[in-house]
């Protein structure tokens, strides 16, 4: 039990994944957590406005439900599976994001700096939520898939286009991380 | 009832994304800075063991559930697309500090403002929609 509560490995984890994207293929269908931000727009009634909406949403409820999913996931390894160890970061990571103004990095999943509400909601932390959501939203769909749909799956099936969208989300990544960051923070 | 399998999926990938930290923004930040293997075995191992499923599936013809020809479907060849939308994604990656499905996860960990990320990726799917025959593919 020890072993569950603690965090997984990566050895234990990437191998798990793969099985999430077998189970979905054995299910007839494909590993893809951005299209039902396509399906939200539609059931929005975006259809009004572009032709890219205008698809039988319903079709995609399966897709929804692995959110729904996902989200009971995530409260009951947080609630029940998590013993509070903080995250193994390297030291290095630590200095630098403490060089950032990021404190006890590691100690929580998330940032205080960016996700408490007393950031999120002051005036730069509002806009950074939305750019990033943003350009996830955005770039994402550009690009046909996410990490799900095109580092997993994608490169499972030897696409090639999704080595390239793998690659762009490196250079995305990249610039953000070494480049943007240290003048947002 | 047929739902109920995707439920379940849905759950399991929730638990191991969160167990394996890959929900964690400091995870992707150490990520692209090349300070720890963590991430690259996570995706690595899976790639490659999913590459050998999806070979021994097509190999073996496996069936799906419902009896049916598993088909999965080739990405339409393009570059552009690819990678200008690859790199947007990217930047939004590492400043959220999560891709469409961890936001689903974060959610149910209790980061409620994460929904501002949500909507937000919603807005800019929208806005791609919007945009897309102005757009270089």
């Amino acid at each position: 039990m020890d072993s569950i509560l603690q965090p997984w490995p990566w050895y234990v984890s990437g191998p798990l994944i793969t099985s999430v994207m077998v189970f979905l293929i054995y299910f007839g269908k494909t590993f893809g957590m951005s299209s039902n931000l396509r399906t939200f727009c539609s059931i929005g009634g975006a259809g009004k406005y572009a032709d890219f909406f205008r698809f039988d949403w319903k079709a995609q409820r399966w897709n929804l439900t692995v959110v729904l999913g996902a989200i009971i996931g995530g409260f009951i390894a947080v609630t029940f599976l998590s013993d509070g160890s903080a995250i193994d970061l390297n030291p290095q990571t630590i200095t630098d994001l403490k060089e950032l103004g990021f404190e006890n990095a590691g100690e929580t999943l998330l940032p205080g700096e960016i996700y408490d509400w007393s950031n999120a909601l002051s005036l730069k932390g509002l806009l950074i939520l939305i750019v990033a959501g943003f350009l996830v939203g955005f770039g994402t769909r550009y690009a046909g898939g996410c990490t799900s749909g095109h580092a997993i799956t994608g490169l499972s099936n030897l696409q090639l286009p999704s080595l390239i969208a793998v690659i762009g989300f490196f250079i995305g990544g990249l610039i953000m991380t070494h480049l943007l960051l240290p003048l947002i923070f | 009832m047929k739902f109920l399998k995707f439920l379940f999926v849905g759950i399991f990938f929730g638990i191991v994304l969160v167990k394996s930290e890959a929900v964690s923004w400091y995870r992707i930040y150490e990520m692209f800075k090349f300070q720890s293997f963590h991430m690259y075995g996570i995706i690595g191992s899976a790639v490659v063991l999913g590459a050998i499923s999806v070979w021994v599936i097509k190999k073996l013809k496996v069936k799906s559930i419902e009896g049916k020809e598993i088909d999965l479907p080739a990405k339409d060849k393009s570059f552009t697309r690819y990678i200008l939308g690859g790199t947007i994604f990217g930047l939004g990656w590492a400043l959220a500090g999560a891709c469409p499905g961890p936001m689903y996860i974060l959610l149910g960990a209790g980061v409620f403002s994460m929904l501002i990320v949500i909507a937000a990726a919603t807005l800019g799917t929208f806005a791609y929609g919007v945009l897309r025959s102005k757009l270089p593919h």
